[in-house]
């Protein structure tokens, strides 16, 4: 007969988890895991590395300086602040065939998107087509919030008041002949920033939501005409604008300003020369900033970047030395176990 | 302390002498004296919130928070949001406060349940019964049997003849022998005449509140009459009243200025040495992050000079901002950025895994008494760590290793030794509760908790074998034990006896059980039932024990005319003076002895020889010659003495347990494995000390040297200690010059010394006293700390707390007191932990105690597995959360100079927000909750696991710095390899992928990737819930991420989520994902390359055991073992350890009896002036200096101890 003891509500319960014996996965760091581990994330990383170096050596860039510092450049001439609507040209030639499709970027160096009063320095809500911040825009956007005569500034902010304004030509030199190489700017932004992001007001014509406010301080033109060729690319949604407005994490960045995938040019620019007409408006020299325009397709990995191909392949290298040297360790002193 | 505290304070003119007046309460109320309300809590209902907040913000962290909360609010400056700041910090103050306010109310309930007690007060002519707080200094209290004392009392009457009281000072100073205390005979003529009570007007003028207990100045005037005051008139709160109808007493002091209460030493508020540690890094890294912030600012100065005035035309300055106010903002912002060096989290999380690793201490089924059904409790909740680090532990004696129980074990008659018991192959078992023991039946007399279980030797009582049978009438007769019947309860009428010493007692107990049952005495005689008949012998001598003679004897005469002279004593002092027949049985009864010593037992022997009638005559003429005589009494009383005690019959052997708690040797074993000190401060006397110190194997056969220290003078005791301390390392005697050269500034902490073999350290109560004077106290330490174990004996409550105190001073290490009395509650208040033992009578150790458990043993597993774990959790809490905390912000840091130092945050404002509350918590809480090293059997096996945490090594200041270049490293990692891998890239769409919001999220992704790897390497024990709690988090973060990157959040709050579609737009991106694997495993790959290295090349305790436990994973782990420490000791005990002199005297001149005392009977009153008797009881002996008496009784015990040492220490076989 099981004599059913009777416990003391005061002896403490006997389960796994109040005396501490919760069944657990014990690992610890011995030769049998740490060594083959080493080898093989080494080797992982080897192949990694060596898949994206491959990849990334045959992307294609091409980068021109032209912010008009050097004297032979065209662009020197427009270096004079004084000098409105300069316009010039840069000659270049391809060699190869530059495979499409083809991205042009404009690229700022000691450019400080990232500064925390610059960044902090917009209205989201006005971007959002919120009409109620046309009129009172957010203290956020001091000292680009009311003009002079203490208009409200649509777009308000450092960030929409620098917006980059030099504008961009290429043509192809075939025997002697400009021809257009046509540039595409659609889709060109985030598509969350185009679609849910940045939204212009309810109101049409546009025109009329932007009455009573002034256009940033450095604008010459209104943000709802920012393009002429493409009414529903304006405003808020302007491509050009939300690219610009996406704020870069390092001083020196590139934006991108076009794709090139049309007409003869779906496969890439063809070998031959080729001639950029800039307008050259945003001034970057009084802070020692360059301007630059890159063309460069993509791979899966996306842009150009050997450094991650290189650090994947040092690291794995690195990896499998150390499995050698922890072995020979390992052989050499080996765990004592004696007590 | 509070507000009702300060009148205390204002009145500080010290009261000088203490004047009352009996029945007179107005004329006492003058005074203002503290009434008998105690209070042990800090706050009540409206001092609770202002002194708390004040506590808490005493917390530099809680203080720092506040600061930062006023910074966040200026615009200008402020990086984070306010309520960031804000939500924590009431958080944890709330938590605190709700646990401290609990803890108070535990206080106020015991305050009140003590306060509320009830006791019988004389007021207007009347008795009254009245709340123990409302008695006042002045009033006439009655106390009844068994009632505790009140308040500190002048005794007045007493039910017993000559005004005596019996009472029981457990609870003062742990001895449970009863004391006597005897009240005037002017006042005990009151009687429990409440007219008469209430009449009485004496005025008593007294010594001021203090804290000595041994020791009463007073004068009471009465009827124009002035009389003396002593101690042996006063009862003293905390006693319990004994055998004791009623006694009447006046009230001396009350409440807080009893000797009870001064005697308690203030409650301080404990903090572990991890949390001191921990402020010192707070506050270090307070420093560190102003640098941060300095050199961040002068950055700022310089960008601002170099690039920001020439930026202006993109971002310009607000008016009047110049490059140096711009960098003074920038200061203070970052102070905000970068406060997560220090979260708040942080003081939450130990709470929590405090109060974590408490309820496992609460909960543990292997710290559950089930006799006594009481769990260990964890009664503090702040300490745990510390549990870790134990070096040394005080312990008490009574009480705590032993149970106080004297067991009458084993004997030795004729050559015969009886109580093991043997199975049929001639195998000794091992004695265990199931083993049927010795029916007594026979014997209606027979005491039924008595047990033995050798049947052979009732067998041999029952076949009248004529030497037993002596033996136990010598037992029966030769004693100062006094024989009573209970006169209430259910087993009413039962013979009880009211031994002086607990041994004594169970030695007549034993014969009480074997057929020779004591039944009373009276001065003259003795009567005992002698196997169911009654037989009286006629009492003729006591000649009392003391500690020179070591033995007591008695001449009788028996019913048949037959005088006979019994003797037990110490077996070494009785052999000497054996008859030369009696050789061959010494021998074989020395081989007993020995045995039985081997066992710890304390063994006596016993004689007897018959006496000629006419050559007694003749004695007994001398003796009374000589009782008379004025000078040197003694010395011809013991000559006298020393003559008829000689050419004895030995009779045989008896050995008693002192009985130890269960495990006591085990765990002192253990502790001692585990490189723990272990001393003990006992009240007791010196030798019943020692013996418990063998018999618990705290001294060893093996040692050495035990070192005795008793010089009664400072210069003794130092050359004592400098002698013991040049005989331990000969080069110490050089060093100790250059010691006590410490200058008032600055403790030096001392260190820990080599030497060779093992040696132990006695020393007693006064001479303690001068080791603890401030000349000597270093000698003292370094000789103690040399010894592996040290016994304090008969030292004072309030020495047992300087002992601590001193320990605590010089050495840097952390202490323990246990203890189970109120004798100990100064010692466990001044230690850095103090358990309390549960479950018995006394509840003032466990109220003041942090732990309290109902047994010793548990100790070890307190220490050695909740300990340990505890300290190895929060250690690899601090240094994770630290890891973490820098990691997270280093990379800001770097971050700034590439953002013009403008305080830009590298991470989303609601990542920084959630990091520490929702990312890293849970995961970080579940590896500080549940993590184990090796398991408790495992921990058992390895006590050495244990020393680490004495050394501190795994949480120190090496160990952060360690902390903070590994987060430096994975913070470099953090930063620069996403900005080498985002730089002037692009999606594989060749749209933009390298802006602020991408590079936000890849490096926050990277973070969380990186520390919860770091955390898995940490984490050595995998439960379900902590894979749980980490795989967990990282999904919760995917998940918080994508909601709050989602459509509907911005288009909820546009502002408050700006990072809308981030989420989308890189995570899809394969060479995102390649960054954050690299970036993570970067981070860690040098770690485990490092860690396993170190452990293949210098691996600790702990990568040996764990290496073992994983060899052994396939069979189980060895039970711990049971094996009973057998020592091999040729140590035997002398006489009757907790005995005193004196009682002899007593029973004879009859003052014990309840009849009225009969002067002189037999032996007139020898050589004592003093009404009374002063029994060598521990009260004696206390103050150091100014008392001849002590002084002399002092150097009784070293000649004494001494020769006692030299003789017991014979080359003999080891068993």
């Amino acid at each position: 007969m099981v004599r059913i003891k009777k416990e003391s509500p005061d002896r403490p319960d006997n389960t796994a988890f109040t005396q501490q014996r919760l069944p657990a996965w014990q690992p610890i760091l011995s030769a049998g895991i740490v060594i083959p581990g080493f080898v093989l994330i080494g080797l992982a990383f080897i192949g990694v590395g060596v898949g994206l170096f491959i990849t990334s050596r045959d992307i294609q860039v091409l980068e021109i300086d032209y912010t008009g510092t050097d004297q032979t450049s065209d662009c020197n001439k427009c270096t004079n602040p004084n000098t409105k609507n300069c316009v010039c040209t840069l000659s270049f030639n391809i060699d190869t065939l530059f495979k499409g499709p083809v991205f042009f970027y404009y690229g700022l160096t000691n450019y400080f998107q990232n500064h925390r009063r610059y960044g902090v320095s917009r209205d989201y809500k006005q971007l959002y087509g919120d009409l109620a911040n046309f009129k009172d825009p957010s203290t956020d956007c001091a000292p680009y919030r009311l003009d002079s005569r203490n208009n409200p500034i649509v777009p308000c902010g450092s960030v929409a008041n620098s917006l980059f304004n030099d504008t961009f030509k290429l043509y192809q030199i075939v025997n002697g002949q400009r021809n257009v190489v046509p540039f595409d700017g659609k889709g060109i932004a985030w598509w969350t920033d185009y679609n849910v992001k940045f939204k212009n007001p309810d109101v049409t014509p546009l025109q009329n939501a932007f009455n009573g406010t002034v256009k940033p301080l450095f604008w010459t033109k209104a943000v709802y005409e920012l393009d002429f060729s493409d009414p529903s690319n304006n405003g808020f949604i302007n491509q050009d604008f939300l690219v610009w407005m996406r704020r870069a994490a390092l001083p020196n960045f590139r934006k991108l300003y076009r794709r090139i995938a049309e007409e003869n040019y779906t496969n890439g620019l063809p070998a031959g020369n080729y001639s950029l007409e800039i307008s050259y408006n945003y001034p970057v020299l009084s802070f020692n900033g360059r301007k630059k325009v890159v063309f460069s397709n993509v791979s899966w990995m996306g842009g150009k970047n050997d450094f991650l191909g290189i650090a994947y392949l040092v690291i794995g290298s690195l990896c499998v030395v150390m499995s050698v040297v922890m072995l020979i360790v390992y052989a050499k002193f080996k765990f004592p176990e004696d007590d | 302390m509070s507000f009702f505290g300060l009148d205390c304070v204002t009145k500080t003119e010290r009261e000088l002498e203490r004047k009352l007046r009996a029945n007179d309460r107005e004329y006492n109320r003058s005074f203002k004296y503290a009434k008998n309300a105690i209070k042990t809590s800090k706050y009540n209902v409206f001092t609770f919130l202002p002194l708390n907040l004040f506590e808490q913000f005493q917390r530099i962290a809680n203080a720092y928070f506040l600061v930062l909360l006023v910074l966040q609010v200026i615009p200008q400056i402020s990086s984070l949001s306010w309520f960031t700041t804000v939500v924590p910090l009431i958080f944890v103050l709330t938590v605190t406060a709700a646990k401290d306010a609990t803890d108070d109310l535990n206080r106020h309930r015991s305050d009140k349940r003590v306060n509320n007690r009830k006791v019988q007060v004389l007021i207007d002519r009347k008795l009254r019964s009245e709340k123990w707080m409302d008695v006042q200094v002045g009033d006439i209290i009655k106390l009844e049997n068994n009632q505790f004392v009140t308040a500190d009392l002048l005794l007045l009457s007493s039910s017993e003849p000559l005004n005596l009281v019996y009472i029981e000072t457990a609870e003062l100073d742990g001895e449970t022998n009863l004391k006597v205390r005897q009240a005037l005979t002017v006042t005990g003529d009151l009687g429990d005449d409440v007219e008469k009570l209430a009449d009485f007007d004496g005025e008593v003028r007294c010594e001021a509140p203090n804290n000595r207990l041994d020791r009463f100045a007073g004068t009471l005037t009465f009827a124009g009459q002035k009389y003396a005051l002593d101690n042996e008139k006063i009862l003293l709160r905390g006693c319990t009243l004994r055998n004791t109808e009623w006694c009447f007493g006046l009230v001396l002091f009350a409440g807080q200025e009893t000797k009870l209460m001064q005697n308690c030493g203030k409650s301080t508020f404990k903090r572990t040495s991890v949390d001191r540690l921990m402020n010192v890094l707070v506050l270090c890294i307070f420093g560190f992050l102003v640098c941060m912030c300095t050199v961040l600012a002068i950055g700022n100065y310089i960008w601002e000079i170099n690039k920001g005035s020439n930026f202006t035309v993109f971002l310009p300055r607000e008016d009047g901002n110049t490059a140096g106010f711009s960098s003074f903002l920038t200061f203070w912002s970052y102070v905000i950025i970068l406060n997560t060096v220090v979260p708040i989290s942080l003081y939450v999380s130990v709470e929590i895994i405090r109060l974590g690793n408490s309820f496992y201490i609460d909960w543990d089924r292997k710290m559950y008494h089930s006799h006594s059904d009481t769990p260990a409790e964890a009664r503090t909740t702040t300490l745990n760590e510390e549990l870790g680090q134990i070096k040394y532990i005080f312990s008490d004696k009574t009480g705590t290793l032993t149970q106080n129980i004297m067991i009458f074990n084993k004997c030795s008659i004729n050559g015969r030794s009886y109580g093991d018991v043997y199975d049929y192959t001639g195998q000794r078992l091992e004695i265990s509760e199931q083993k049927d023991s010795v029916d007594f039946s026979f014997n209606p007399l027979a005491d039924p908790r008595f047990v033995f279980y050798d049947h052979s030797l009732v067998e041999a009582v029952k076949l009248e074998n004529p030497e037993v049978h002596a033996f136990f009438r010598l037992l029966a007769l030769c004693h100062t034990v006094m024989a009573g019947e209970k006169k209430e309860g259910d087993d009413q009428g039962e013979l009880y006896y009211q031994a002086q010493s607990p041994d004594e007692g169970a030695l007549v107990t034993a014969a009480r059980n074997f057929g020779f049952v004591f039944r009373s005495r009276t001065p003259d005689s003795i009567s005992i039932v002698e196997m169911g008949k009654q037989r009286s012998y006629e009492l003729l001598a006591i000649l009392d024990f003391n500690n020179v003679r070591k033995r007591m004897s008695v001449i009788v005469r028996n019913p048949e005319g037959k005088l006979s002279l019994y003797c037990k004593g110490a077996d070494t002092i009785v052999y000497e003076r054996l008859h030369q027949s009696c050789s061959k049985l010494m021998d074989v009864t020395t081989e007993h002895l020995n045995e039985f010593a081997g066992e710890g037992l304390r063994t006596l022997a016993l004689a007897y020889k018959d006496l000629d009638e006419e050559y007694f005559n003749g004695w007994k003429q001398r003796h009374h010659e000589a009782s008379t005589e004025l000078d040197d009494r003694e010395s011809k009383l013991d000559a006298l003495y020393e003559e008829i005690e000689k050419d004895l019959l030995l009779l045989g052997a008896t050995a008693i347990e002192d009985k130890l708690q269960d495990g006591v040797p085990q765990t002192i074993e253990q502790l001692s494995k585990a490189d723990i000190k272990v001393w003990v401060l006992t009240g007791d006397k010196q030798e019943t000390a020692e013996n418990i110190g063998y018999s618990c194997n705290l001294l060893r056969e093996e040692m050495n040297e035990v070192f005795i220290v008793s010089g009664s003078s400072s210069d003794d005791v130092r050359q004592e200690l400098r002698n013991a301390q040049t005989s331990m390392k000969p080069s110490a005697a050089e060093n100790s010059v250059f010691l006590p050269e410490e200058k008032g500034e600055g403790v030096k902490p001392m260190k820990d010394e080599v030497v060779n073999g093992e040696y132990g350290l006695v020393i007693n109560g006064h001479s303690l006293a001068f080791a603890l004077e401030r000349s000597t106290e270093l000698d003292f330490l370094r000789t103690a700390c040399m010894c592996k174990s040290v016994i304090c004996c008969r030292v004072t409550p309030l020495q047992k707390a300087q002992v601590v105190e001193l320990v605590k001073k010089y050495k840097q290490a952390v202490t323990l007191a246990i203890g189970d009395g109120a004798n100990d509650v100064s010692m466990i208040k001044a230690a850095h932990i103090g358990v309390g033992i549960s479950g018995q009578e006394g509840m003032q150790a466990v109220l003041s105690s942090d732990y309290s458990f109902a047994q010793f043993h548990f100790l070890q597993r307190l220490l050695l597995v909740h300990g340990r774990w505890s300290y190895l959790r929060m250690c690899k809490f601090l240094r994770y959360f630290f890891y973490k905390n820098f990691t997270f912000t280093f990379v800001h840091f770097w971050f700034a100079f590439f953002c013009g130092f403008s305080a830009q945050t590298v991470y989303d404002e609601w990542f920084i927000t959630l990091y520490n509350l929702m990312y890293t918590a849970l995961p970080v809480l579940g590896m500080s909750l549940f993590d184990q090293d090796v398991n408790d059997v495992w921990s058992f096996q390895h006590p050495q696991l244990y020393v680490p945490g004495q050394l501190n090594l795994y949480f120190s200041k090496k160990a952060f710095f360690k902390c903070a270049i590994h987060s430096c490293y994975s913070s470099l990692v953090l930063f620069f390899i996403p900005y080498a891998a985002l730089q002037d890239t692009v999606r594989d769409d060749g749209k933009d992928v390298a802006n602020y919001q991408s590079f936000a999220l890849l490096t926050q992704t990277s973070l969380l990737f990186a520390v919860s790897i770091q955390l898995g390497l940490e984490m050595s024990y995998w439960t379900a819930v902590n894979t749980f709690f980490v795989l967990g988090s990282l999904v919760m973060y995917f998940v918080v991420t994508f909601t709050m990157y989602s459509d509907g959040m911005f288009l909820l709050l546009p502002s408050a989520f700006p990072f809308i579609g981030s989420a989308r737009n890189s995570l899809n991106q394969p060479n995102v994902w390649l960054t954050i694997v690299l970036t993570s495993i970067l981070c860690v790959l040098p770690v485990v390359t490092y860690r396993f290295l170190l452990i293949q090349l210098c691996p600790t305790i702990n990568d040996k055991v764990m290496f073992k436990v994983r060899q052994a994973k396939a069979t189980l782990p060895p039970p711990p073992r049971r094996t009973r420490i057998r020592r091999s000791s040729t140590r035997r005990s002398g006489y009757a350890f907790s005995h005193a002199q004196g009682y002899g005297e007593l029973v004879t001149s009859g003052r014990f009896l309840r009849r009225p005392a009969i002067r002189s009977a037999g032996f007139p009153q020898v050589g004592r002036t003093t009404t009374g008797f002063s029994p060598m009881g521990r009260s004696a002996g206390y103050s150091p200096t100014g008392r001849p008496q002590n002084l002399k009784v002092s150097d009784v015990e070293v000649t004494s101890l001494q020769m006692y040492r030299t003789i017991t220490d014979p080359p003999l076989s080891h068993t």
